[in-house]
Protein backbone atom coordinates (compact mmCIF):
# COMPACT_ATOMS: atom_id res chain seq x y z
CA UNK A 1 0.00 0.00 0.00
CA UNK A 2 1.03 3.65 -0.85
CA UNK A 3 0.99 6.19 1.32
CA UNK A 4 0.82 9.68 0.95
CA UNK A 5 2.29 12.51 3.23
CA UNK A 6 -0.04 13.55 5.67
CA UNK A 7 -1.50 16.61 4.74
CA UNK A 8 -3.49 18.17 7.71
CA UNK A 9 -6.49 16.81 9.30
CA UNK A 10 -9.56 17.47 6.92
CA UNK A 11 -7.42 19.34 4.10
CA UNK A 12 -9.09 17.29 1.48
CA UNK A 13 -12.55 16.73 -0.03
CA UNK A 14 -13.28 13.05 0.60
CA UNK A 15 -14.92 11.55 -2.69
CA UNK A 16 -17.45 8.42 -1.09
CA UNK A 17 -17.62 5.29 -3.70
CA UNK A 18 -20.73 6.32 -5.18
CA UNK A 19 -20.12 9.42 -6.20
CA UNK A 20 -16.98 8.67 -8.26
CA UNK A 21 -16.49 9.22 -11.47
CA UNK A 22 -17.90 6.42 -14.19
CA UNK A 23 -15.40 5.50 -16.64
CA UNK A 24 -11.70 4.59 -15.97
CA UNK A 25 -11.36 2.52 -13.39
CA UNK A 26 -7.93 2.91 -13.31
CA UNK A 27 -7.76 6.79 -13.51
CA UNK A 28 -10.47 6.45 -10.74
CA UNK A 29 -8.36 5.12 -8.19
CA UNK A 30 -5.93 7.83 -8.62
CA UNK A 31 -8.44 10.54 -8.31
CA UNK A 32 -9.69 8.97 -4.97
CA UNK A 33 -10.43 11.50 -2.58
CA UNK A 34 -7.68 11.11 0.96
CA UNK A 35 -9.14 12.34 4.05
CA UNK A 36 -7.67 12.44 7.32
CA UNK A 37 -8.70 10.72 10.48
CA UNK A 38 -7.57 10.68 13.84
CA UNK A 39 -6.56 7.43 15.31
CA UNK A 40 -6.69 6.85 19.12
CA UNK A 41 -4.81 4.23 20.48
CA UNK A 42 -5.19 2.67 24.42
CA UNK A 43 -1.63 2.65 25.82
CA UNK A 44 -0.35 0.86 28.85
CA UNK A 45 2.56 -1.63 29.97
CA UNK A 46 1.36 -4.45 32.17
CA UNK A 47 4.93 -4.77 33.20
CA UNK A 48 5.59 -1.22 33.70
CA UNK A 49 2.11 -0.75 35.18
CA UNK A 50 1.71 2.28 34.09
CA UNK A 51 -1.63 3.76 34.03
CA UNK A 52 -2.96 3.29 30.39
CA UNK A 53 -3.58 6.34 28.19
CA UNK A 54 -4.50 7.03 25.18
CA UNK A 55 -2.16 8.53 22.17
CA UNK A 56 -3.61 10.12 19.22
CA UNK A 57 -2.65 10.15 15.81
CA UNK A 58 -3.45 11.63 12.34
CA UNK A 59 -3.64 8.99 9.47
CA UNK A 60 -4.35 9.86 5.92
CA UNK A 61 -6.92 7.19 4.80
CA UNK A 62 -8.31 6.16 1.83
CA UNK A 63 -11.33 4.40 1.23
CA UNK A 64 -10.15 1.00 1.34
CA UNK A 65 -7.67 1.39 4.56
CA UNK A 66 -8.02 -0.96 7.01
CA UNK A 67 -7.67 0.27 10.76
CA UNK A 68 -4.31 -2.52 10.91
CA UNK A 69 -3.29 -0.08 7.93
CA UNK A 70 -3.60 3.21 10.04
CA UNK A 71 -2.08 1.38 13.05
CA UNK A 72 1.05 0.44 10.62
CA UNK A 73 1.00 3.92 9.22
CA UNK A 74 1.61 5.18 12.75
CA UNK A 75 3.69 3.13 14.07
CA UNK A 76 5.82 3.82 10.51
CA UNK A 77 5.64 7.56 10.91
CA UNK A 78 4.83 8.71 14.02
CA UNK A 79 5.42 6.21 17.08
CA UNK A 80 7.49 3.06 16.35
CA UNK A 81 6.69 2.00 20.06
CA UNK A 82 3.01 1.07 19.23
CA UNK A 83 2.17 -3.03 20.04
CA UNK A 84 -0.11 -4.82 17.78
CA UNK A 85 -0.21 -7.91 16.73
CA UNK A 86 -0.73 -9.01 13.14
CA UNK A 87 0.39 -11.55 10.84
CA UNK A 88 -2.11 -12.25 7.98
CA UNK A 89 -3.85 -9.16 6.81
CA UNK A 90 -6.57 -10.83 5.51
CA UNK A 91 -8.82 -11.91 8.09
CA UNK A 92 -7.38 -15.52 8.24
CA UNK A 93 -5.05 -16.15 11.31
CA UNK A 94 -7.11 -14.27 13.84
CA UNK A 95 -4.22 -12.20 15.38
CA UNK A 96 -5.46 -8.22 14.93
CA UNK A 97 -8.54 -8.53 16.93
CA UNK A 98 -9.09 -5.31 19.26
CA UNK A 99 -11.93 -3.01 20.51
CA UNK A 100 -12.61 -0.41 17.45
CA UNK A 101 -15.00 2.47 18.05
CA UNK A 102 -16.40 0.76 20.84
CA UNK A 103 -17.00 -3.09 19.16
CA UNK A 104 -14.34 -6.07 18.90
CA UNK A 105 -13.08 -6.27 15.11
CA UNK A 106 -10.43 -7.38 13.31
CA UNK A 107 -8.40 -4.65 12.32
CA UNK A 108 -7.39 -6.10 9.18
CA UNK A 109 -11.24 -6.69 8.44
CA UNK A 110 -12.45 -3.00 9.35
CA UNK A 111 -12.61 -0.56 6.69
CA UNK A 112 -12.12 2.90 7.99
CA UNK A 113 -14.40 4.61 5.80
CA UNK A 114 -17.12 1.79 6.00
CA UNK A 115 -16.72 2.86 10.37
CA UNK A 116 -17.95 6.55 8.84
CA UNK A 117 -16.15 8.40 11.58
CA UNK A 118 -13.63 10.66 11.53
CA UNK A 119 -12.44 9.27 15.01
CA UNK A 120 -10.81 5.59 15.03
CA UNK A 121 -10.97 4.48 18.53
CA UNK A 122 -8.41 1.07 19.53
CA UNK A 123 -8.29 -0.44 22.66
CA UNK A 124 -6.89 -3.89 23.67
CA UNK A 125 -10.22 -6.73 23.73
CA UNK A 126 -11.39 -6.98 27.34
CA UNK A 127 -11.90 -10.27 28.97
CA UNK A 128 -8.16 -10.94 28.00
CA UNK A 129 -5.14 -9.61 30.19
CA UNK A 130 -3.77 -6.87 28.47
CA UNK A 131 0.60 -7.67 27.79
CA UNK A 132 1.34 -4.09 25.74
CA UNK A 133 -1.22 -1.39 24.30
CA UNK A 134 -3.25 -4.00 21.58
CA UNK A 135 -1.73 -7.19 22.62
CA UNK A 136 -3.46 -9.46 24.89
CA UNK A 137 -2.80 -12.39 26.52
CA UNK A 138 -4.45 -15.54 25.22
CA UNK A 139 -3.44 -18.66 27.18
CA UNK A 140 -6.82 -18.76 29.47
CA UNK A 141 -8.81 -18.68 25.90
CA UNK A 142 -6.86 -21.32 24.40
CA UNK A 143 -6.87 -23.28 27.48
CA UNK A 144 -10.51 -23.53 27.19
CA UNK A 145 -10.42 -24.64 23.66
CA UNK A 146 -8.32 -27.18 24.43
CA UNK A 147 -10.36 -27.97 27.04
CA UNK A 148 -12.71 -29.53 24.63
CA UNK A 149 -10.53 -32.19 23.09
CA UNK A 150 -10.73 -30.49 19.90
CA UNK A 151 -9.87 -33.28 17.40
CA UNK A 152 -11.52 -36.49 15.82
CA UNK A 153 -11.76 -39.01 18.18
CA UNK A 154 -12.92 -42.57 17.02
CA UNK A 155 -12.70 -46.14 18.67
CA UNK A 156 -13.62 -47.77 14.54
CA UNK A 157 -11.96 -50.61 15.13
CA UNK A 158 -8.88 -50.77 12.14
CA UNK A 159 -8.46 -54.13 11.28
CA UNK A 160 -5.19 -53.76 9.45
CA UNK A 161 -2.49 -50.79 10.26
CA UNK A 162 -2.02 -50.48 6.13
CA UNK A 163 -5.65 -50.36 5.27
CA UNK A 164 -6.06 -46.73 7.46
CA UNK A 165 -8.21 -45.02 4.81
CA UNK A 166 -10.36 -42.51 4.92
CA UNK A 167 -14.22 -41.48 5.75
CA UNK A 168 -16.92 -41.03 3.53
CA UNK A 169 -19.13 -38.22 4.31
CA UNK A 170 -21.62 -36.73 2.31
CA UNK A 171 -21.71 -32.97 1.66
CA UNK A 172 -24.72 -33.13 4.40
CA UNK A 173 -22.53 -34.71 6.75
CA UNK A 174 -20.30 -32.12 6.14
CA UNK A 175 -22.50 -29.25 6.24
CA UNK A 176 -23.45 -30.28 9.91
CA UNK A 177 -20.16 -28.75 11.00
CA UNK A 178 -18.36 -27.12 8.42
CA UNK A 179 -19.13 -23.37 9.48
CA UNK A 180 -17.93 -24.08 12.88
CA UNK A 181 -14.77 -25.26 11.67
CA UNK A 182 -14.23 -21.57 9.94
CA UNK A 183 -13.41 -20.57 13.76
CA UNK A 184 -10.12 -18.57 13.63
CA UNK A 185 -9.76 -18.34 17.01
CA UNK A 186 -9.34 -14.30 17.26
CA UNK A 187 -11.55 -14.14 20.16
CA UNK A 188 -13.64 -11.05 19.20
CA UNK A 189 -16.73 -13.35 20.83
CA UNK A 190 -15.08 -14.50 23.77
CA UNK A 191 -14.88 -10.46 24.73
CA UNK A 192 -18.42 -9.85 23.31
CA UNK A 193 -19.53 -12.42 25.94
CA UNK A 194 -21.48 -10.73 29.05
CA UNK A 195 -21.17 -14.18 30.85
CA UNK A 196 -17.74 -14.35 30.16
CA UNK A 197 -16.69 -10.75 31.64
CA UNK A 198 -17.09 -12.34 34.98
CA UNK A 199 -17.06 -15.79 34.55
CA UNK A 200 -13.49 -17.23 34.55
CA UNK A 201 -14.33 -20.80 34.21
CA UNK A 202 -16.81 -20.31 31.70
CA UNK A 203 -15.79 -22.00 28.31
CA UNK A 204 -17.30 -19.12 26.26
CA UNK A 205 -18.16 -19.58 22.31
CA UNK A 206 -15.57 -19.99 20.66
CA UNK A 207 -14.67 -23.42 23.01
CA UNK A 208 -18.36 -24.26 23.22
CA UNK A 209 -18.93 -24.12 19.44
CA UNK A 210 -15.72 -26.04 19.20
CA UNK A 211 -16.95 -28.46 21.03
CA UNK A 212 -19.74 -28.73 18.98
CA UNK A 213 -18.07 -28.82 16.00
CA UNK A 214 -16.09 -32.37 16.85
CA UNK A 215 -19.40 -33.28 18.12
CA UNK A 216 -21.25 -32.52 15.03
CA UNK A 217 -18.21 -34.38 13.17
CA UNK A 218 -19.43 -37.74 11.54
CA UNK A 219 -16.00 -39.20 12.15
CA UNK A 220 -15.86 -38.62 15.64
CA UNK A 221 -17.41 -40.71 17.99
CA UNK A 222 -16.56 -39.05 21.41
CA UNK A 223 -19.71 -36.67 21.68
CA UNK A 224 -20.71 -37.99 25.28
CA UNK A 225 -17.10 -37.30 26.37
CA UNK A 226 -17.65 -33.76 25.32
CA UNK A 227 -21.11 -33.39 26.66
CA UNK A 228 -19.89 -34.62 30.29
CA UNK A 229 -17.11 -31.89 29.93
CA UNK A 230 -19.51 -29.11 29.36
CA UNK A 231 -22.10 -29.88 31.33
CA UNK A 232 -20.91 -28.35 34.66
CA UNK A 233 -22.34 -25.18 36.56
CA UNK A 234 -20.01 -23.30 34.52
CA UNK A 235 -20.65 -24.85 31.72
CA UNK A 236 -22.89 -24.68 29.01
CA UNK A 237 -25.61 -23.43 30.92
CA UNK A 238 -24.19 -20.34 31.46
CA UNK A 239 -25.17 -19.16 28.44
CA UNK A 240 -28.19 -17.43 28.11
CA UNK A 241 -27.91 -16.22 24.35
CA UNK A 242 -27.21 -13.04 24.08
CA UNK A 243 -26.03 -13.71 20.83
CA UNK A 244 -23.11 -10.92 20.85
CA UNK A 245 -21.04 -13.49 19.73
CA UNK A 246 -22.40 -14.12 16.36
CA UNK A 247 -23.14 -10.67 16.07
CA UNK A 248 -19.21 -9.63 16.18
CA UNK A 249 -17.73 -12.72 14.13
CA UNK A 250 -16.16 -11.87 11.37
CA UNK A 251 -16.03 -15.43 10.08
CA UNK A 252 -19.65 -16.40 9.96
CA UNK A 253 -19.48 -19.39 12.50
CA UNK A 254 -22.54 -17.99 14.40
CA UNK A 255 -20.95 -19.46 17.68
CA UNK A 256 -24.23 -18.82 19.51
CA UNK A 257 -25.86 -21.46 17.47
CA UNK A 258 -23.16 -24.14 17.97
CA UNK A 259 -23.74 -23.57 21.38
CA UNK A 260 -27.92 -24.15 21.22
CA UNK A 261 -27.51 -27.37 19.09
CA UNK A 262 -24.81 -28.61 21.58
CA UNK A 263 -27.47 -28.30 24.17
CA UNK A 264 -29.65 -29.90 22.47
CA UNK A 265 -27.96 -32.45 22.13
CA UNK A 266 -27.43 -32.60 26.24
CA UNK A 267 -30.76 -32.39 26.90
CA UNK A 268 -31.23 -35.24 23.90
CA UNK A 269 -33.58 -33.81 22.18
CA UNK A 270 -32.10 -32.78 19.06
CA UNK A 271 -33.40 -32.49 15.75
CA UNK A 272 -29.84 -33.62 13.91
CA UNK A 273 -29.08 -37.13 15.07
CA UNK A 274 -25.87 -38.63 13.64
CA UNK A 275 -25.18 -41.65 12.60
CA UNK A 276 -21.13 -42.42 12.17
CA UNK A 277 -19.39 -42.71 8.80
CA UNK A 278 -17.63 -45.72 7.52
CA UNK A 279 -14.53 -45.96 6.61
CA UNK A 280 -13.23 -46.29 3.41
CA UNK A 281 -11.30 -49.31 2.91
CA UNK A 282 -8.52 -49.73 0.68
CA UNK A 283 -9.48 -52.77 -0.55
CA UNK A 284 -13.23 -50.72 -1.65
CA UNK A 285 -10.90 -48.99 -4.18
CA UNK A 286 -9.55 -51.90 -5.51
CA UNK A 287 -12.37 -53.23 -7.06
CA UNK B 1 -1.85 -28.22 29.75
CA UNK B 2 -5.03 -27.52 31.25
CA UNK B 3 -5.00 -24.62 33.53
CA UNK B 4 -6.32 -25.51 37.02
CA UNK B 5 -8.92 -22.92 36.54
CA UNK B 6 -11.20 -24.80 34.45
CA UNK B 7 -13.82 -26.89 36.15
CA UNK B 8 -13.44 -30.71 35.03
CA UNK B 9 -15.70 -33.19 36.29
CA UNK B 10 -19.02 -32.31 37.45
CA UNK B 11 -18.91 -32.75 41.36
CA UNK B 12 -22.36 -31.32 42.31
CA UNK B 13 -24.84 -33.37 43.73
CA UNK B 14 -27.24 -32.53 40.75
CA UNK B 15 -25.66 -32.14 37.28
CA UNK B 16 -25.79 -28.57 36.09
CA UNK B 17 -28.57 -30.12 32.86
CA UNK B 18 -30.89 -31.34 35.38
CA UNK B 19 -31.20 -28.26 37.44
CA UNK B 20 -31.86 -26.10 34.54
CA UNK B 21 -34.45 -28.86 33.68
CA UNK B 22 -36.01 -28.21 36.55
CA UNK B 23 -35.32 -24.58 35.92
CA UNK B 24 -37.46 -24.82 32.61
CA UNK B 25 -40.39 -26.70 34.22
CA UNK B 26 -40.41 -24.83 37.14
CA UNK B 27 -40.75 -21.85 35.33
CA UNK B 28 -43.36 -23.48 32.41
CA UNK B 29 -45.18 -24.62 35.68
CA UNK B 30 -45.64 -21.43 37.19
CA UNK B 31 -46.59 -19.47 34.15
CA UNK B 32 -49.59 -21.40 34.44
CA UNK B 33 -50.77 -21.90 37.91
CA UNK B 34 -50.09 -18.14 38.18
CA UNK B 35 -52.59 -17.55 35.42
CA UNK B 36 -55.03 -19.18 37.87
CA UNK B 37 -54.05 -17.53 40.98
CA UNK B 38 -54.65 -13.61 38.75
CA UNK B 39 -57.76 -15.20 37.41
CA UNK B 40 -59.10 -15.62 40.74
CA UNK B 41 -58.86 -11.93 41.64
CA UNK B 42 -60.88 -11.05 37.98
CA UNK B 43 -63.82 -13.91 38.50
CA UNK B 44 -65.20 -11.50 41.15
CA UNK B 45 -66.13 -7.76 41.52
CA UNK B 46 -62.43 -6.71 41.42
CA UNK B 47 -62.72 -4.23 44.14
CA UNK B 48 -63.92 -6.00 46.16
CA UNK B 49 -61.13 -8.79 45.45
CA UNK B 50 -58.86 -8.14 48.16
CA UNK B 51 -61.73 -8.26 50.91
CA UNK B 52 -60.62 -10.50 53.92
CA UNK B 53 -63.66 -12.44 53.99
CA UNK B 54 -63.04 -13.32 50.14
CA UNK B 55 -59.53 -14.16 50.89
CA UNK B 56 -59.79 -16.03 53.42
CA UNK B 57 -62.66 -17.85 51.82
CA UNK B 58 -60.47 -18.27 48.90
CA UNK B 59 -57.50 -20.02 51.36
CA UNK B 60 -60.05 -22.47 52.80
CA UNK B 61 -60.88 -24.13 49.18
CA UNK B 62 -58.64 -26.89 49.80
CA UNK B 63 -57.75 -26.75 45.92
CA UNK B 64 -57.05 -23.64 45.71
CA UNK B 65 -54.76 -23.36 48.94
CA UNK B 66 -53.13 -26.50 46.98
CA UNK B 67 -52.55 -24.11 43.89
CA UNK B 68 -50.95 -21.48 46.26
CA UNK B 69 -48.71 -24.28 47.59
CA UNK B 70 -47.69 -24.96 44.02
CA UNK B 71 -47.09 -21.44 43.05
CA UNK B 72 -44.99 -21.39 46.49
CA UNK B 73 -42.75 -24.16 45.45
CA UNK B 74 -42.49 -23.44 41.78
CA UNK B 75 -41.64 -19.79 42.15
CA UNK B 76 -39.16 -20.38 44.86
CA UNK B 77 -37.23 -22.74 42.96
CA UNK B 78 -37.16 -21.26 39.48
CA UNK B 79 -36.67 -17.49 40.82
CA UNK B 80 -33.42 -18.29 43.87
CA UNK B 81 -32.39 -21.15 40.88
CA UNK B 82 -32.29 -17.72 38.79
CA UNK B 83 -30.40 -15.63 41.36
CA UNK B 84 -27.68 -18.75 41.98
CA UNK B 85 -26.77 -18.67 38.51
CA UNK B 86 -26.13 -14.96 38.50
CA UNK B 87 -24.56 -14.96 41.56
CA UNK B 88 -22.48 -18.28 40.48
CA UNK B 89 -21.46 -15.95 37.30
CA UNK B 90 -19.95 -13.25 39.13
CA UNK B 91 -17.38 -14.71 41.14
CA UNK B 92 -15.29 -18.35 41.29
CA UNK B 93 -13.56 -19.67 44.09
CA UNK B 94 -15.05 -22.55 46.37
CA UNK B 95 -16.05 -20.39 48.85
CA UNK B 96 -17.82 -18.27 46.95
CA UNK B 97 -19.45 -20.98 45.19
CA UNK B 98 -20.38 -22.52 48.63
CA UNK B 99 -21.83 -19.51 49.64
CA UNK B 100 -23.80 -18.99 47.09
CA UNK B 101 -25.23 -22.67 47.01
CA UNK B 102 -26.15 -22.94 50.23
CA UNK B 103 -27.89 -19.14 50.50
CA UNK B 104 -29.81 -19.66 47.92
CA UNK B 105 -31.00 -23.14 49.01
CA UNK B 106 -31.75 -21.58 52.48
CA UNK B 107 -33.66 -18.83 50.91
CA UNK B 108 -35.82 -20.95 49.11
CA UNK B 109 -36.69 -23.24 51.91
CA UNK B 110 -37.15 -19.80 54.30
CA UNK B 111 -39.77 -18.50 51.62
CA UNK B 112 -41.45 -22.06 51.11
CA UNK B 113 -41.43 -22.56 55.14
CA UNK B 114 -43.11 -18.84 55.71
CA UNK B 115 -45.18 -18.95 52.62
CA UNK B 116 -46.40 -22.71 53.83
CA UNK B 117 -47.23 -21.47 57.25
CA UNK B 118 -49.59 -18.45 56.05
CA UNK B 119 -51.47 -21.16 53.92
CA UNK B 120 -51.64 -23.84 56.83
CA UNK B 121 -53.26 -20.87 59.14
CA UNK B 122 -55.45 -19.24 56.98
CA UNK B 123 -57.16 -22.58 55.61
CA UNK B 124 -58.10 -22.83 59.15
CA UNK B 125 -59.39 -19.76 59.83
CA UNK C 1 6.81 -13.71 30.17
CA UNK C 2 7.69 -14.99 33.76
CA UNK C 3 6.68 -11.63 35.75
CA UNK C 4 3.25 -11.82 34.07
CA UNK C 5 2.70 -15.77 34.39
CA UNK C 6 3.75 -15.24 38.28
CA UNK C 7 -0.16 -14.45 39.71
CA UNK C 8 -2.25 -16.55 37.48
CA UNK C 9 -5.27 -16.32 38.99
CA UNK C 10 -4.80 -12.77 39.20
CA UNK C 11 -4.11 -12.50 35.73
CA UNK C 12 -7.18 -14.78 35.18
CA UNK C 13 -9.21 -11.54 35.98
CA UNK C 14 -7.30 -8.82 34.51
CA UNK C 15 -9.35 -6.97 32.16
CA UNK C 16 -12.37 -8.59 32.41
CA UNK C 17 -15.21 -6.38 31.69
CA UNK C 18 -16.92 -7.78 34.77
CA UNK C 19 -20.68 -6.43 35.90
CA UNK C 20 -20.59 -3.27 33.81
CA UNK C 21 -20.37 -6.06 30.75
CA UNK C 22 -23.98 -7.21 31.85
CA UNK C 23 -25.11 -4.27 32.62
CA UNK C 24 -24.82 -2.18 29.50
CA UNK C 25 -27.44 -3.26 27.30
CA UNK C 26 -27.08 -0.52 23.95
CA UNK C 27 -23.93 -2.60 22.07
CA UNK C 28 -24.95 -5.24 20.10
CA UNK C 29 -28.51 -5.89 19.32
CA UNK C 30 -31.89 -7.23 20.17
CA UNK C 31 -30.73 -10.23 22.04
CA UNK C 32 -28.48 -8.58 24.21
CA UNK C 33 -30.71 -6.23 25.10
CA UNK C 34 -33.59 -9.45 25.80
CA UNK C 35 -30.70 -10.94 27.91
CA UNK C 36 -30.49 -7.93 29.53
CA UNK C 37 -34.51 -7.46 30.86
CA UNK C 38 -34.36 -10.90 31.08
CA UNK C 39 -31.98 -11.00 34.26
CA UNK C 40 -33.67 -7.42 36.10
CA UNK C 41 -37.10 -8.60 35.20
CA UNK C 42 -36.29 -11.89 36.66
CA UNK C 43 -34.49 -9.99 39.53
CA UNK C 44 -37.45 -7.62 40.19
CA UNK C 45 -39.79 -10.28 40.81
CA UNK C 46 -38.05 -12.22 43.09
CA UNK C 47 -38.25 -9.07 45.25
CA UNK C 48 -42.26 -8.55 44.61
CA UNK C 49 -42.24 -12.14 45.20
CA UNK C 50 -40.72 -12.40 48.30
CA UNK C 51 -42.29 -9.32 49.25
CA UNK C 52 -45.82 -10.71 48.01
CA UNK C 53 -45.28 -14.03 49.89
CA UNK C 54 -44.27 -11.70 53.14
CA UNK C 55 -47.66 -9.57 52.28
CA UNK C 56 -50.18 -12.13 52.60
CA UNK C 57 -48.91 -12.98 55.30
CA UNK C 58 -50.91 -10.56 57.18
CA UNK C 59 -53.77 -12.94 56.69
CA UNK C 60 -52.88 -14.98 59.91
CA UNK C 61 -53.00 -11.35 62.18
CA UNK C 62 -56.43 -11.29 61.19
CA UNK C 63 -58.73 -8.74 59.42
CA UNK C 64 -57.15 -5.91 61.10
CA UNK C 65 -53.86 -6.45 60.25
CA UNK C 66 -54.90 -7.40 56.66
CA UNK C 67 -56.60 -4.00 56.09
CA UNK C 68 -53.17 -2.23 57.69
CA UNK C 69 -51.02 -3.91 55.26
CA UNK C 70 -53.60 -3.51 52.57
CA UNK C 71 -53.63 0.16 53.02
CA UNK C 72 -49.76 0.48 52.53
CA UNK C 73 -50.89 -0.85 49.08
CA UNK C 74 -53.49 0.21 47.55
CA UNK C 75 -52.07 3.60 46.88
CA UNK C 76 -51.16 5.22 43.55
CA UNK C 77 -47.38 4.12 43.72
CA UNK C 78 -48.10 0.94 44.60
CA UNK C 79 -50.55 0.39 41.72
CA UNK C 80 -47.90 1.21 39.58
CA UNK C 81 -45.55 -0.93 41.62
CA UNK C 82 -48.26 -3.79 40.12
CA UNK C 83 -48.28 -2.39 36.90
CA UNK C 84 -44.84 -2.76 36.90
CA UNK C 85 -44.97 -6.61 38.18
CA UNK C 86 -48.20 -7.13 35.41
CA UNK C 87 -45.56 -5.63 32.65
CA UNK C 88 -42.40 -7.85 33.43
CA UNK C 89 -43.90 -11.04 34.47
CA UNK C 90 -45.49 -10.49 30.90
CA UNK C 91 -42.11 -10.41 29.48
CA UNK C 92 -40.01 -12.56 31.26
CA UNK C 93 -43.11 -15.44 30.54
CA UNK C 94 -43.47 -14.98 26.63
CA UNK C 95 -39.15 -13.94 26.48
CA UNK C 96 -38.80 -17.48 28.45
CA UNK C 97 -40.80 -19.47 26.31
CA UNK C 98 -38.40 -18.03 23.47
CA UNK C 99 -35.51 -18.84 25.08
CA UNK C 100 -36.46 -22.48 26.34
CA UNK C 101 -37.12 -23.03 22.00
CA UNK C 102 -33.84 -21.38 21.49
CA UNK C 103 -31.86 -22.99 23.68
CA UNK C 104 -33.52 -26.51 22.36
CA UNK C 105 -32.40 -25.37 19.09
CA UNK C 106 -35.92 -24.36 17.83
CA UNK C 107 -36.74 -21.52 15.44
CA UNK C 108 -32.39 -20.95 15.01
CA UNK C 109 -32.13 -22.25 11.32
CA UNK C 110 -29.72 -24.71 10.43
CA UNK C 111 -25.88 -24.62 10.00
CA UNK C 112 -24.83 -23.69 6.32
CA UNK C 113 -21.86 -22.14 4.36
CA UNK C 114 -21.24 -18.67 5.24
CA UNK C 115 -20.34 -16.36 3.11
CA UNK C 116 -20.21 -12.78 2.67
CA UNK C 117 -20.96 -10.64 4.83
CA UNK C 118 -21.50 -13.44 7.29
CA UNK C 119 -24.74 -12.60 8.90
CA UNK C 120 -25.13 -15.16 11.66
CA UNK C 121 -28.07 -17.39 10.87
CA UNK C 122 -29.46 -17.43 14.71
CA UNK C 123 -29.84 -13.71 14.98
CA UNK C 124 -32.58 -14.00 11.99
CA UNK C 125 -36.00 -12.52 12.83
CA UNK C 126 -38.13 -15.26 13.92
CA UNK C 127 -36.05 -14.57 17.06
CA UNK C 128 -36.30 -10.82 17.22
CA UNK C 129 -40.06 -11.11 16.44
CA UNK C 130 -39.81 -13.58 19.47
CA UNK C 131 -38.22 -10.11 21.43
CA UNK C 132 -41.05 -7.91 19.94
CA UNK C 133 -43.64 -10.40 20.47
CA UNK C 134 -42.35 -10.36 24.28
CA UNK C 135 -42.39 -6.53 24.14
CA UNK C 136 -45.98 -5.65 22.62
CA UNK C 137 -47.41 -8.43 25.12
CA UNK C 138 -46.00 -6.68 28.08
CA UNK C 139 -47.07 -3.46 27.13
CA UNK C 140 -50.33 -4.19 26.63
CA UNK C 141 -50.41 -6.37 29.54
CA UNK C 142 -49.41 -3.02 31.56
CA UNK C 143 -52.21 -0.89 30.06
CA UNK C 144 -54.77 -3.41 30.71
CA UNK C 145 -53.74 -3.78 33.97
CA UNK C 146 -53.71 0.04 34.26
CA UNK C 147 -57.20 0.43 33.02
CA UNK C 148 -58.09 -2.11 35.60
CA UNK C 149 -56.20 -0.61 39.34
CA UNK C 150 -56.74 3.17 37.75
CA UNK C 151 -60.08 2.93 36.02
CA UNK C 152 -62.40 0.48 37.27
CA UNK C 153 -63.86 1.53 40.90
S1 LIG D 1 -16.13 -18.10 16.77
FE1 LIG D 1 -15.80 -16.32 15.42
S2 LIG D 1 -15.38 -14.61 16.82
FE2 LIG D 1 -15.13 -16.48 18.00
S3 LIG D 1 -12.94 -16.94 17.89
FE3 LIG D 1 -13.95 -18.10 16.24
S4 LIG D 1 -13.82 -16.76 14.42
FE4 LIG D 1 -13.38 -15.46 16.24
S1 LIG E 1 -4.00 -9.92 10.64
FE1 LIG E 1 -4.68 -11.97 10.44
S2 LIG E 1 -6.75 -11.76 11.03
FE2 LIG E 1 -6.14 -9.68 10.99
Amino acid sequence: MVYESCKGYGSETWIPLNKKTAGNDHQTVHDEGKQNVLLRVLRGDMFKKTKRSFSTFSVPVRRWTTVLDALIYAKEHSDSSIAIRFSCRMASCGSCGMIINGIPRLACYTKISELGYDTVTCEPLPNFPVIRDLVTDFQQFFNHHRHMEPYIENQYPVPREEALSEFKQTPRDIDNYLQFSYCIKCGLCYSACPTVATDTKFPGPQALSQAYRYSADNRDDAEKKRLDIVDNRHGIWRCHFAGSCSAVCPKGVDPALGIQLLRSHLMSISKTPKTLADLRKIDDDKD
Amino acid sequence: MVSGNIQNANSTFLRESTVMKIHYITGLGALFVVAVHVMMRLVVPFSTSLEYENVINNYRILWYALLLEIILVLISIHGFNGLRIMLIELRQNAMWEKFVTIFTLAAMLAVIGYGTRTIIIANGL
Amino acid sequence: MEAFRKNESENLRANREGLKGWLNPTRYGWERLSYWLMRLTGLFLLLYFVGHVYETSSLVGGIDAWNSMLALTQTPGGHLFLILVIGTSTFHSANGIRLILAETARGLGKPGRPDYPYDAVSLNNRQRSGIWIALVLAAAAMFYGGSILFGGE
